[in-house]
């Protein structure tokens, strides 16, 4: 494999908290050299890449993406998800186990992986279910799909209710120092609902469930937590008050990690507007002072992992009264404009951004990458961080472009993605 | 029917009353007590392989097994066992009779009582079942298995075939692996190894490990590789099926690959070591064959022969001891 050099870059690498000039060596799908400050030359022989002061970082981790492979091929495959991943600088993807069938047994996910490194695009890495079939009762294989290359457990969406059903999924976990990974969402105050009980809920006339339904289901995880000693992932943190458990668990010891979706961060339930469905998310979208808490969340490091809740949908799905449609929302190729709008409006520092979109899902999930570090895979991404770009959804890459972000405005494009040392995309 | 006198001799002159009126638990013997049971068992053992083996030791005395959950290797052992002692044998699987129209346990107890048994061998799914019956009889209550409790008599005839092994059980280190949680026979077998001066190491997943087994007095082990290591024992629990089709165990695919002991997972215990089982076996489950069958490093055919001989001596004992009320 040719060797690449990518010269006078702006580097961004979250793990060493580095923010400036530079250059980055790679050979063999690998990083061979970080260079710190300018003047860098490129040895003999080597394509050479001018950053021209571009933003050059790690490549992005999505830990939450979805796709229709198998089962629902019309609406996303692992090649439409890898290529859309791709143009949104998303160098690995985790895919979630609620297919059809679902991603419950070793052969599946050996299935995933293996689909997935033919496209010769991304990673695409696989999260398996945790209970068979997402049944809630009975125990998926959780060690031989560990074995197969699982890089957690969750049951995606669906809330395991049983409380027993979970106490024992996370207890059989810790055998194999599994990451189990659950939404926090009380089933019976959820049922139904498809926004946050409030004033605004109440006139649009839809049904809502109190924001509390997460703090209450995540206080109940964090105890099974706390007695299995299960290592855990709060999926999709979404409220101030979940976040206050969180801080709560984490001051007292416990080893608790959490997502937040993009959505959650960008938007707040007013977007909703007159029932327009691709507002329609899961969890729902919530008021504005959640949103704020999150960002703090973002900036505090509370948050390990920023998801793009990669979620496609057709538009028959989404053209619907809006409790009848279809929730989730695209977000693999908008993912890191996004991102960058909470550093341009919302005042985030660009490597606190980063830092959940690379290095801390890396940490998470035990992979190598999301470093700029010599002996890493060669997972870049080359963006100008201010170029203003309009959200087009017809143009995305994915099958589907329910993208709650069509037509906004938004800054930060992405102009090169580098996997393994192979370019997957290349706008410059 | 004769016998060589030698060896009967030897029975009689180790035979003395059993330390308590009943045997509940593992508890009810110590390390002072075990020893000459031990010592009584090996006679019965030689004695057995003679072809003429029927001893007077317990001539008129009526014992009655009562078990009302299915069994087939423990009732034929305490039968086969009391039968060679010279006793009336009488079997009842109460759950094919009164107790399926009604009757408490307690009742059950009364009426057998009142039909004066000397011992009563008692299996039952509730645990404390055999301690509760002991209250309400007047004869000797041997429990052959309560609930998730105890089996003393199989600990004891572990003791017997580990002792016929190895010659001492002090200092072994002893692996009990599987569904420890469900497990009466882990648990007379955790007390008595120890109370012999063996090690106990409890390994299985954690969905079947008892949280707080460490207080046991034993480690707790979840990769089973990591816990055989420097182990003499594997001691195998079998998993019940209704276990591995519920929320503990994903598949008996999965249990076997993780838990179930092959010969790779057997190479890292010590050199010499030696596989048991209480059976019946889930061969693929929690025992590949290769292992199960190989009687260079297999005892579970001895456990069973043992079984017999470990009962005799129980029954006998306390036969002596009940003689010995009546004098």
């Amino acid at each position: 494999m040719s060797a690449i050099a990518i010269l006078n870059a702006r580097l961004l690498d979250p793990a060493t908290d580095y923010d400036g000039p530079g250059a980055v060596l790679v050979e063999d799908g690998r990083i061979t050299e970080v260079i710190h400050g300018g003047g860098a030359v490129a040895p003999a022989g080597v394509t050479v890449i001018d950053a021209a002061g571009l933003c050059l970082s790690p490549g992005l981790i999505d830990i939450r993406v979805k796709t229709g492979e198998p089962g629902a091929e019309p609406k996303e495959t692992l090649k439409s998800a890898s290529l859309s991943a791709a143009a949104g600088g998303v160098t690995t993807i985790v895919i979630q186990p609620d297919t059809d069938p679902a991603i419950d047994d070793p052969a599946m996910i050996e299935f995933i992986l293996r689909r997935g490194a033919a496209l010769g695009l991304v990673n695409v890495r696989a999260a398996g279910a945790a209970t068979r079939a997402r049944d809630g009762v009975h125990m998926a294989e959780l060690g031989l799909m560990d074995e197969a290359g699982a890089l957690y457990f969750t049951d995606v969406d669906r809330v395991i209710a049983n409380t027993r059903t979970l106490q024992r999924v996370m207890s059989y976990a810790a055998a194999f120092n599994a990451l189990i990974s659950c939404r926090p969402a009380d089933p019976w105050l959820s049922e139904g609902a498809v926004a946050t009980s409030g004033e605004l809920a109440t006139r649009l006339g839809l049904a809502s469930a109190p924001a509390i339904a997460e703090r209450i289901q995540l206080e109940r995880d964090l105890a099974l937590v706390e007695q299995t000693g299960a290592r855990f992932l709060v999926d999709q943190v979404s409220t101030e008050g979940a976040l206050e458990t969180l801080a709560r668990a984490r001051a007292k010891g416990l080893e608790v990690a959490a997502s937040v979706s993009i959505n959650h961060l960008c938007f707040n339930e007013i977007d909703i507007g007159d029932y327009r469905t691709f507002y329609r998310l899961d969890p729902p979208l919530r008021p504005e002072s959640d949103r704020q808490a999150l960002i703090e969340a973002v900036r505090d490091g509370l948050i390990d992992a920023i998801t793009s809740a990669h979620a496609p949908a057709p538009a028959e799905d989404k053209r619907r009264p809006f409790a009848e449609a279809t929730p989730g929302a695209v977000g693999l190729e908008t993912l890191l404009p996004a991102a960058l709008t909470l550093h341009h409006e919302d005042g985030l520092e660009l490597l606190d951004i980063l830092r959940p979109l690379t290095q801390g899902p890396a940490t998470l999930l035990g992979l190598e990458a999301g470093v700029l570090k010599a002996g890493a895979p060669a997972d870049l991404i080359l963006f100008d961080a201010g170029a203003p770009v309009v959200i087009d959804a017809d143009a995305l890459k994915s099958k589907s472009k329910n993208s709650p972000f069509d037509g906004r405005r938004l800054q930060g494009r992405v102009l090169l993605t580098v996997v393994g040392g192979r370019i997957v995309h290349d706008t410059r | 029917m004769s016998q060589p006198a030698a060896l009967t001799d030897l029975i009689l002159e180790r035979l003395a009353p059993f330390p308590r009126s009943h045997f509940l638990s593992a508890g009810d013997l110590n390390a002072a007590t075990t020893p000459p049971l031990l010592d009584l068992a090996d006679a019965f053992v030689d004695f057995n392989r003679q072809s003429s083996k029927s001893l007077d030791l317990m001539r008129g005395r009526t014992v009655m097994n009562l078990f009302f959950e299915n069994s087939t290797r423990t009732s034929a052992s305490f039968e086969i066992a009391a039968k060679r002692l010279g006793a009336d044998v009488t079997a009842l699987s109460p759950r094919t009779s009164s107790t399926a129209k009604g009757e408490t346990l307690i009742d059950t107890a009364a009426t057998l009582n009142a039909m004066k048994p000397d011992v009563l061998v008692v299996r039952h799914g509730a645990s404390g079942a055999a301690a509760l019956l002991s209250q309400k009889v007047g004869c000797a209550v041997v429990n052959a298995g309560d609930g998730r409790h105890e089996h003393p008599t199989q600990a004891l005839l572990d003791l017997l075939s580990l002792r016929r092994a190895f010659g001492d059980v002090g200092g072994l280190t002893v692996a009990i692996c599987g569904d420890i949680a469900h497990s009466r026979v882990a648990r007379s077998n955790v007390s008595m190894l120890q109370m012999m001066g063996a090690r106990v190491r409890l390994i299985g997943p954690p969905t079947l490990v008892p949280g707080d087994a460490d207080r046991w007095g034993c480690e707790v082990f979840h990769d089973m590789r990591e816990g055989l290591k420097g182990c003499d024992v594997v001691m195998m629990l079998r998993l019940q099926l209704e276990r591995m089709e519920g929320a503990l165990v994903p598949s008996t695919r999965e249990y076997f690959r993780f838990w179930g002991l092959d010969r790779e997972k057997l190479s890292w215990a010590n050199a010499g070591a030696k596989v048991m089982h209480p059976g019946p076996m889930n061969r693929g489950v929690e025992i590949d064959s290769d292992v199960a069958d190989d009687l260079t490093v297999s005892l579970i055919q001895d456990q069973v022969e043992m079984g017999v001989a470990a009962r005799m001596a129980v029954l006998a004992a306390l036969s002596a001891r009940l003689d010995g009320d009546a004098a």
